[in-house]
């Protein structure tokens, strides 16, 4: 699914050179539930940003799906980041001013789904996060855990084989934290590879394999019996 | 994405900043309106100038004389003499000895023109009498001292009095008012109100000059007003020989320059009021640059989910020329709404309703929206999305 080889990316800060991933190199098959962990500044979020097709590396290789991402231009990237990938993130990144279908809506908008399915997939989306009953609410409307479970539904819409996640449990109280996560295994359970980004070793306990990272490298990986 | 989508989006965010979209496109607005209403304004000058220049008639001849650089002029009678030579060309002719003076009656005084003519130019300028008689052959012939009131005057001086029979004093000579000119249709004319008539002869006793230097002449018909002036210009010439001491011409002339001069006037409101239009687009640069900042985390969620630059190219641009759009409409609107009860309402002029222009003015506030759209909506194309969904 993911294969990253021997990346390095360099931050040029002034003079001095910051080595935010130090030849990093790691595979993540299909079907798999990766935790990858670290303190800030450990590289984990540069290495989110590369599997998420966001940002280049100033060297080395990463394939998405058999598709090598290096060297692509700006409107094939988008749509990787469209049709292979769900994005969540720590601040849920939601469009305030849209209600909660219509933030499900965007990726869809933008693949060119007709108006009619783009609404079906949104709806079973939602349903598929227990929010069928906002569906016309405002994020401001909606409690913290609720517009986590938006931004799942949205990054579910597209149907994407990969799901990452940034922190998604970093804004909200323990107990939305553990429905979030919850959500994560069942989206597991019915087939998705989900890549959880996090500082939190409670939160990366839950996944199958831990990935810690620190100084922009891979210090261990280890699956979770 | 479809084109209908991206419009969509843009009509869903102008509607969510309705305060800021309104007053983006104020500038738009004030824009087109106030070219449409100096076009109209302009026009509806030209309008009235026109028509009351093809009211005196397009088959009249003026002639000037502006030299005196010949010991021999011609006078009202070679004129006269002449005309009646070329009746199948030239119908009717009138002296102007045009000057201006003090009229009293009793004891109210007013500044007008007196014009001292003949007979002739009652037919030749299309003047009615509304009371009274107009010049008559015998008045010129023995020098009477009559006079023929426009309204305007009749206003100042009489304030409601008969002013037939009348006597009054124009520089200290007393004449007596024997008719009172109808009023000039509409009102727009005043000059041609505000004037007395008197008999050439005395008016020229009165300027204490001998030389008639204006002639206002009536061809037949205006297919004939060419051969006409080709013989005033020999008649002329032979007893000037110098064709720059007189001058010949016609209606038609005199309103073709002033089209000229018309149509550059048109052109120069037009202009200040295109300036107006290229400052609000301008103004929705500036509110579409800052609302590229404003909504910087916005494009970064929408790059990260999927979209392409020109996604996001297309929306912003969509939105500007959105923007400019409805305020091109709202400013024709304002701006017929301008021709209708100001320029109309108000009688200052005729109201000229261009459509062209309202069209084209409509047409260049869409091309202000695409011009100064563009940069905003490349810069927020151009977002990298990492550093935009950092963005607070």
């Amino acid at each position: 699914m993911i294969h990253i080889n021997d990346m390095y990316k360099i931050y040029r800060m002034g003079a001095i050179d910051i080595n935010a991933l130090n030849g990093v190199s790691i595979k993540i098959e299909q079907h798999e539930f990766v935790a990858i962990v670290g303190p800030s500044g450990s590289g984990k979020s540069t290495l989110m940003n590369m599997i998420g097709c966001l940002d280049t590396p100033t060297s080395g290789a990463c394939f998405i799906d058999g598709v090598k991402v290096n060297g692509l231009n700006d409107s094939q990237l988008a749509d990787i980041r469209n049709q292979k990938i769900g994005f969540i993130f720590q601040g849920f990144n939601l469009l305030h001013k849209l209600s909660a279908i219509e933030n499900v809506e965007l990726p869809l908008i933008y693949q060119g789904v007709s108006a009619k399915e783009r609404y079906e997939r949104s709806i079973t989306a939602l349903k598929e996060v227990g929010l069928e009953d906002r569906i016309h609410h405002k994020p401001s409307e909606l409690s913290g855990g609720q517009q986590q479970r938006v931004a799942i539904a949205r990054a579910l819409a597209s149907a994407p084989p990969l799901i990452l996640a940034d922190e998604p449990t970093g804004n909200l109280d323990t107990k939305s934290g553990k429905e979030i996560i919850g959500i994560l295994h069942e989206l597991h359970r019915k087939g998705n590879t989900i890549v959880l980004i996090t500082h939190d070793n409670e939160v990366a306990m839950q996944a199958k394999r831990i990935v810690r990272m620190q100084d922009g490298m891979i210090t261990e990986d280890r699956k979770v019996v | 994405m479809g084109f209908l989508q991206a419009y969509k989006m843009a009509i869903k965010s102008i509607r969510n900043n309705k305060v800021r979209s309104f007053l983006t496109m104020l500038g738009v607005i004030i824009g087109v309106s106030s070219v449409i209403a100096a076009v109209a304004f302009a026009q509806g000058s030209t309008k009235s100038v026109t028509d009351s220049i093809s009211q005196l008639g397009t088959n009249l001849i003026q002639i000037n004389i502006v030299g005196r650089n010949s010991n021999r002029s011609i006078t009202y009678e070679d004129l006269k003499a002449f005309s009646q030579e070329n009746s199948e060309d030239i119908s009717a002719i009138a002296p102007q000895v045009s000057s201006s003076g003090t009229v009293k009656y009793q004891t109210k005084n007013t500044e007008t023109s007196i014009i001292g003519t003949s007979p002739e130019y009652e037919e030749i300028k299309s003047l009615h009498v509304q009371s009274g008689r107009f010049l008559l052959d015998i008045d010129v012939e023995y020098l009477q001292k009559v006079a023929l009131v426009g309204t305007a005057v009749v206003n100042e001086l009489f304030e409601g009095q008969n002013p037939l029979g009348k006597s009054i004093k124009i520089n200290g000579q007393i004449f007596t008012v024997v008719g009172v000119l109808e009023e000039r249709a509409g009102g727009q004319d005043q000059s041609e109100d505000d004037q007395i008539i008197i008999p050439v002869t005395v008016s020229q006793r009165l300027m204490r000059s001998a030389a008639i230097r204006n002639f206002s002449i009536q061809a037949t018909t205006p297919e004939t007003i060419d051969r006409a002036m080709e013989k005033l210009n020999a008649l002329l010439f032979d007893v000037y020989k110098d064709e720059n001491t007189y001058r010949v011409f016609n209606q038609a002339e005199t309103l073709s320059t002033l089209n000229e001069v018309t149509s550059s006037m048109t052109a120069v409101l037009a202009g200040i009021a295109a300036i107006s239009l290229v400052v609000g687009g301008i103004g929705i640069m500036n509110i579409m640059l800052v609302s590229v900042t404003e909504r910087t985390r916005e494009i970064g969620i929408r790059k990260a989910i999927g979209a392409k630059r020109k996604n996001i190219l297309v929306q912003f641009l969509i939105e500007a020329v959105l923007v400019t759009g409805i305020g091109g409409c709202i400013g024709v609107l304002i701006g017929v709404g301008i021709i209708r009860f100001i320029i109309e309402g108000m009688n200052i002029v005729p109201a000229v309703y261009s459509i062209p222009w309202m069209v084209l003015s409509f047409g260049i506030s869409l091309l202000v929206g695409v011009i100064f759209g563009m940069f905003p909506a490349y810069k927020a194309a151009s977002l990298n999305p990492i550093e935009a969904l950092r963005h607070e």
